[in-house]
């Protein structure tokens, strides 16, 4: 009651301020420039503190997270459009849903830091600086994706973000050698090493728990609980399915992952503590996908439309920061709405880039297979027909 | 000794400058090195030349290798540059490799490529695969290397020749080195090359001594990646092999010389990408052809050799 009755308030009174000065006016008497908020506590594991149960939020943050959230929910609607209308082919596995978990962990980090992922990447590839152009094109396979067209959209690469990784688990250990890096380079960089519930359950990832542990590699795992590793649930492939406290002999926390804000501070926590050098550190983030594993699961086989739909109505990341930003008096729902149009614009800009730009040309078929190598050609489909190879 | 009688037979004014000649003969001597000091020297260069260069691998470090081949390098360069790693192949080869991806050039070592078989896709997916799936902006700059093939009574699970596995695939570098040169020289390319190389040492050859020549005792020498070597001339047949085999070809072809058979022994070194020109050359030149490797023979290194001399122009030369 109380928040329709502000929703309407705030919406008289952007109607009465026609003139744009009375607007700003408005704005400024109108919108606090912060707020604080209750998050909640994260169930913690040989920990003796977690992180803070209350967080500020200001006006500018919370539009910025707003903005990239709606930008990646759209972004990854369009991407299922598009992969109907058969301009995607291949695999797409879609992150709606999960927007808090993206963003909230963009912000709890430097850009100087590294992430790794999984395939479900399009949402970090996002935060961590593709723009939307790059990242359509590339799912659509052009010329002007971010890997040329080349890797699609499980091969996406940018600084400081290392894909985007097809093999489930592998990213595991890759991440702990980023991590290993860091520490070599000592430079106090952290390294993000995303899995999923179903990747938890790789031995790598109990191989890469314990050199990160031995050697305290400054390596965040964060393992994505989405409740459903493909069609299978986590009850039924995890003898344990607290996957905060499968690292062992590594603390770990439990977090609110439909919550940026609490994204955000956990990931401030387990960052801070690497960076402390006490070693490494497992997040589990409880979330939620909206679509199916892939584009080819309708998603709803072992799990009932009534889950989805309950999760959509009550935990919906956007829905949840913009409510809060609302209530707080840090937005008006017309911000929100003008943010909304601006992000259509730029989606429906990139799907026209995404689907006008050329495919690369056959003759680029044999580029970037070595690295700083003189030209050399490569054997096609017989013995006549030769690719020349640039590096 | 013919030095001893010159110095008898010249003037005594030229005795000084004969002294000096003579200690100028002997200094670049003749070095006997094995295989394995030649890795060594080669990882201790690149070690010292390059601080982003580290070893890893099982029992590298205070073990001093488990074949010694980086013995003293753990007292040399400590923890942080030499490390030990559990036996967890597959996690040490992935850690190796973001390593590499996050800008370090990591030296991982198998303790026998057997064992390389439980991280193969790190090797192949995550090492080979990157450079082409990011389009060009994600770079692999790591070494595997490690002892190959078949050792003395080991059994078949510790003896397979991984050739042809690596050899097989587009991204990745595969060289095989036979005698202390090859090695010392082919280690330290593919430390220096920014593309996964997979080194394939041989167990049985690491103790075996042989002549360093000079400019091989430099601290900037390297055989380049991706070129064979004719270890011997000849006119009639031409044998091509890598790594311990080539040894007993140059072995055959002393003993087919007193029956006037004159052979071409041809070291690959490199075993992708091959050097099939001077293949080409040699069966364009002797019409016979033999490869020797100590793979097994069906989908091998000899397949493809055989292949592609059928696919080039070497094919109209060849009689047998």
């Amino acid at each position: 009651m109380k928040k329709i009755l502000t929703a309407t308030v705030s919406r008289v009174w952007s109607g009465v301020a026609q003139k744009p000065a009375s607007r700003v006016l408005v704005a400024s008497c109108n919108f606090s420039k912060d707020a604080t908020f209750e998050i909640k506590k994260c169930d913690l594991y040989r920990l003796e503190e977690g992180p803070p149960d209350t967080t500020v939020l200001t006006r500018e943050d919370g539009l910025k997270y707003y903005r990239m959230m709606q930008t990646i929910r759209r972004m990854e609607l369009k991407a299922d459009q598009l992969y109907k209308q058969k301009f995607i082919r291949g695999f797409c596995h879609l992150c709606d849903g999960q927007e808090a978990c993206c963003v909230g962990l963009e912000a709890g980090i430097n850009p100087t830091d590294h992430v790794i992922t999984s395939y479900r990447a399009h949402g970090l590839c996002y935060t961590r600086g593709l723009s939307v152009r790059s990242i359509l094109a590339e799912l659509t396979g052009r010329k002007g994706g971010c890997a040329n067209g080349k890797g699609g959209s499980m091969h996406m690469y940018a600084k400081n973000f290392y894909g985007g990784n097809g093999i489930v688990g592998a990213q595991g250990p890759l991440g702990a050698g980023v991590a290993l890096a860091c520490k070599y380079k000592g430079k106090n960089e952290v390294c993000l090493t995303l899995y999923g519930d179903g990747a938890a359950n790789q031995g790598q990832i109990a191989e890469a728990y314990n050199m990160a542990a031995l050697w305290k590699l400054p390596c965040v795992f964060i393992c994505e609980n989405n409740l459903y590793g493909m069609g299978t649930s986590a009850e039924r492939a995890a003898a344990s399915t607290d996957y905060y406290k499968r690292g062992n002999f590594i603390p770990g926390l439990r977090v609110d992952g439909m919550d940026v804000l609490c994204v955000r501070e956990a990931t401030r926590f387990a960052a801070d503590y690497c960076r402390s050098e006490k070693g490494p550190i497992v997040m589990e983030l409880l979330t939620y996908r909206y679509h199916g594993h892939s584009m080819s699961d309708p998603g709803v086989s072992y799990r009932t439309r009534q889950e989805i739909q309950n999760v959509r109505s009550k935990s919906d990341p956007i829905m949840l920061l913009k409510n809060r930003m609302v209530d707080s008096k840090l937005a008006t729902i017309e911000e929100f709405k003008e943010i909304d149009v601006e992000v259509r614009k730029e989606i429906d800009d990139a799907v026209h880039f995404a689907t006008t730009d050329p495919e690369p040309a056959l003759e680029e078929l044999g580029h970037h297979i070595y690295c700083d190598n003189p030209p050399f050609e490569v054997r096609g489909t017989s013995q006549w027909i030769k690719f020349k190879s640039l590096p | 000794m013919a030095a001893v009688s010159g110095l008898m037979r010249r003037p005594l004014e030229q005795v000084s400058g004969l002294l000096r000649r003579r200690f100028h003969r002997t200094a670049p001597a003749a070095l006997q090195v094995t295989v394995r000091d030649a890795i060594n020297q080669g990882m201790d260069e690149e070690l010292e030349r390059d601080e982003k260069v580290f070893l890893l691998g099982e029992e590298v470090a205070q073990y001093d290798g488990a074949y010694k081949v980086s013995r003293g390098l753990w007292k040399k360069y400590g923890d942080k540059r030499i490390i030990d790693t559990p036996i967890s192949e597959m996690g040490f080869a992935g850690i190796a490799v973001g390593a590499a991806m996050a800008g370090l050039r990591p030296i991982c070592e198998f303790m026998t490529f057997n064992f390389s078989m439980q991280a193969i896709d790190q090797v192949i997916n995550s090492a080979a695969k990157t450079y082409y799936m990011s389009g060009g902006l994600q770079p692999v700059p790591i070494v595997f290397r490690g002892p190959n093939g078949a050792s003395a009574g080991v059994a078949a699970q510790h003896s397979q020749c991984f050739a042809a596995w690596y050899g097989h695939c587009p991204g990745l570098k595969v060289v095989s080195p036979w005698n202390s040169e090859d090695a010392k020289g082919l280690i330290k390319s593919a430390i220096r090359d920014n593309n996964p190389v997979v080194v394939l040492e041989n167990e049985l050859m690491y103790g075996v001594p042989f002549e360093l020549p000079s400019e091989a005792q430099s601290k900037d020498f390297l055989i380049p990646i991706g070129k064979a070597k004719i270890e011997r001339q000849g006119t009639h047949i031409t044998v091509v092999a890598h790594s311990r085999p080539v040894g007993h070809c140059l072995e055959a072809a002393t003993v087919l010389s007193k029956e006037g058979i004159e052979c071409e022994v041809i070291n690959m070194r490199t075993i992708r990408p091959m050097d099939i020109e001077t293949i080409e050359a040699s069966v364009m030149k002797t019409n016979h052809l033999v490869t020797v490797e100590g793979g097994w023979p069906q989908f091998g290194v000899g397949a493809e050799v055989c292949a592609r001399i059928m696919e080039g122009p070497a094919f109209n030369f060849l009689d047998a």
